[in-house]
């Protein structure tokens, strides 16, 4: 394939490897690592948020052990969880593209409603999901304009558009709920809101996004391009890369995360309620930073910051579990988040 | 001369007022290796910006082949065997040497998933074929790690892939070291012998001079002359005549006849 002659093609040479080499050389950053070192470095962050999620547990194991030796305890996690997981998976590619997004929980919230709105007109909640996920993705769509093409701050841009759009559910509403009352015995709840060997289903779902992500963050051309954006917008846009529409992209993608978060709450429940989807700002924002997704762009992990999700799901339940009053929760979330942040800072190394 | 690669007509470039370009008119034929010269602000980085396509002219037609190619951009640029090595480099640093490499250009096999193993393979033997190799980094290395050499090799590397017809390397030697600006040298040898073209914008007009057919002198935006080795004879000649497009004659003549001195 290639027509330019080498001088040297063959091994390298000790003659190549100059003094920074050698300083290199001893600091272990070699090339010729084992297989398992190599796979320790490239998901440290990821290790470190399993780290800190084994010994939360450790901890709160130690504070009860009869407590928490009974799996109601998980499985009530597991209920809400997945709810946290479909919207912390798409706010990892956004920071990792180096925005924001702080519009999600109205996102939930409308979704959810579109959802119960069509339900309760005599829809299959399959057509109710349909019509979820198209709204979720316009509504990414929106905001990922006003930021990426009018240019806006994604941090004020979408803060407004989360008052925006709760405000228009608020006054729609009036602050009533929905009940689905006949939800329970549809085929849909079924495969996404039933329980198996003790497990609720809803949990395999979000298990089966949150691979297919990872796979699509770490070997996907979109991934790809994600991380160079992020990383260096400049030489992406000198290589050829469409920025704009990357970006705008990772925005539409925590539009459809937010619309699957909005129909698995109202499952939990089979109620829409318009505050839907407010509870989760600060901690799925929290989670992803927990998780190790660095906050300056380019670098992430999808799992990281789903075990960080779990991590921080798990305060509140844990704190009450231990025997201590739910007025110790806020403090927990404020320890765990900054421990977690220190830790990967050490773990990180920022290159520029 | 070979077959023309591109050519820019009467290319305007302005930032609101200011012209940074004033309707520059340059080409490269087939094999040939031109040397962009000028001083700080002459506009030889916007002129390549224009055409790696990462900066859209005011005025003026590009023409690849001959035909006049309209909505010019990096992507265009690239598909049309275009290749450029900007003076930072346009590396993103917390990435992998491979994905530095594909990026914009990735190997895709099914539904578009990166066929990993065969872009790292792929960057091995990039990374070799042009010299820059070493038992410390290997296409899995993060790009922040390696040094200003490396990286540059990196910037090249990526360029040479996909056989392109035409290289623009802005500014490749500043801030190397000798051993490895006489890769980079090696390097632009290794492509005019496989008759491919480079476009070499430079300061150290000696570097210039040592490796171009042809000089292209830009001056506050317009081409102040194009001329061959051949005519040219030296690189004082190159020299001394930019340091009279800086200095022109009529002006430090005039000075003594106003009585500032003597």
């Amino acid at each position: 394939m290639s027509t330019i002659e080498t001088p040297e093609s063959g091994e390298p040479t000790n003659a190549l490897l100059d003094a920074d080499a050698v300083r290199r050389f001893a600091d272990g950053k070699h090339a010729d690592q084992s297989k398992f070192r190599r796979f320790l470095n490239r998901n440290r962050p990821a290790l470190g948020s399993a780290l800190v999620a084994v010994l939360m547990l450790a901890i709160f194991f130690a504070g009860d052990p009869t407590v928490f030796s009974n799996w109601n305890i998980y499985r009530a996690v597991l209920i809400g969880l997945p709810v946290v997981l479909f919207v912390v998976v798409p706010l990892v590619f956004v920071v990792t593209v180096g925005e924001i997004d702080l519009s999600f929980p109205a996102t939930i919230g409308m979704t959810g409603w579109v959802f119960a709105l069509v339900v309760q007109a005599g829809y299959d909640p399959f057509v109710g999901f349909a019509a979820a996920i198209l709204t979720g993705l316009v509504l990414g769509l929106c905001v990922g304009w006003l930021v990426v093409y009018a240019n806006l701050s994604s941090l004020i841009a979408t803060l407004g558009m989360n008052f925006m759009l709760r405000g228009l559910i608020q006054i729609n509403t009036e602050g009533k709920s929905i009940a689905l009352s006949g939800l329970q015995n549809s085929a849909a709840y079924k495969l996404f809101a039933s329980q198996a060997f003790g497990i609720p289903v809803s949990f395999f779902w979000v298990l089966l996004f949150i691979v297919v992500c990872a796979m699509i963050y770490n070997r996907h051309r979109f991934g790809l391009r994600v991380h160079i954006v992020g990383d260096n917008p400049d030489a992406a846009q000198q290589m050829g890369i469409n920025v704009r529409l990357v970006r705008l992209q990772t925005f539409a993608f925590v539009g459809l995360g937010a619309a699957l978060s909005g129909v698995f709450a109202v499952f939990i429940n089979y109620t829409w309620w318009p505050t839907s989807g407010d509870s989760y700002l600060l901690p799925g924002l929290a989670s992803v930073f927990v998780g190790g997704t660095a906050p300056w762009g380019g670098i992430g992990t999808v799992i990281g910051s789903a075990i960080g999700a779990f991590t921080v799901s798990f305060i509140q339940t844990g704190v009450v579990g231990v025997g201590l009053s739910g007025f110790y929760v806020q403090f927990f979330y404020g320890l765990i988040i900054i421990l977690s942040l220190l830790g990967h800072r050490w773990n990180q190394i920022r290159y520029r | 001369m070979g077959e023309r690669i591109i050519e820019l007509k009467d290319i305007k470039k302005s930032y609101g007022q200011v012209y940074a370009l004033g309707g520059v008119d340059l080409h490269v034929d087939k094999g040939e290796v031109v040397g962009l010269v000028g001083d700080n602000g002459a506009g030889k980085s916007t002129l390549i910006k224009i055409l790696a396509g990462a900066v859209k002219p005011t005025t003026g037609d590009i023409l690849v082949r001959g035909k006049r190619v309209p909505n010019w951009n990096a992507a265009m640029s690239r598909s049309a065997g275009i290749e450029t090595v900007f003076q930072d480099r346009a590396l993103a640093v917390q990435q992998t040497i491979t994905w530095n490499i594909f990026m914009g250009r990735e190997i895709t096999g099914p539904l578009g998933f990166l066929r990993a193993e065969k872009q790292r393979d792929e960057a091995s033997r990039l990374m070799r074929e042009i010299g820059f190799t070493s038992k410390v980094f290997g296409p899995n290395s993060i790009v922040g790690q390696l040094s200003g050499g490396e990286r540059q090799g990196v910037a090249i590397a990526r360029a040479i892939y996909n056989q392109s017809d035409l290289i623009i390397l802005d500014e490749p030697t500043t801030a190397l070291s000798l051993t490895e600006t006489a890769k980079v040298f090696h390097f632009v040898e290794q492509v005019r012998a496989a008759g491919r073209s480079i476009l070499f914008i430079g300061h150290n007009i000696h570097h210039v001079y040592d490796i171009s057919d042809r000089f292209v002198v830009l001056d506050r935006g317009r081409v102040a002359t194009q001329i061959t080795k051949k005519e040219l004879g030296s690189a004082e000649a190159l020299i001394k005549f930019m340091e009279e497009l800086a200095h022109p004659k009529e002006l430090t003549e005039a000075r003594p006849t106003e009585g500032l001195t003597a």
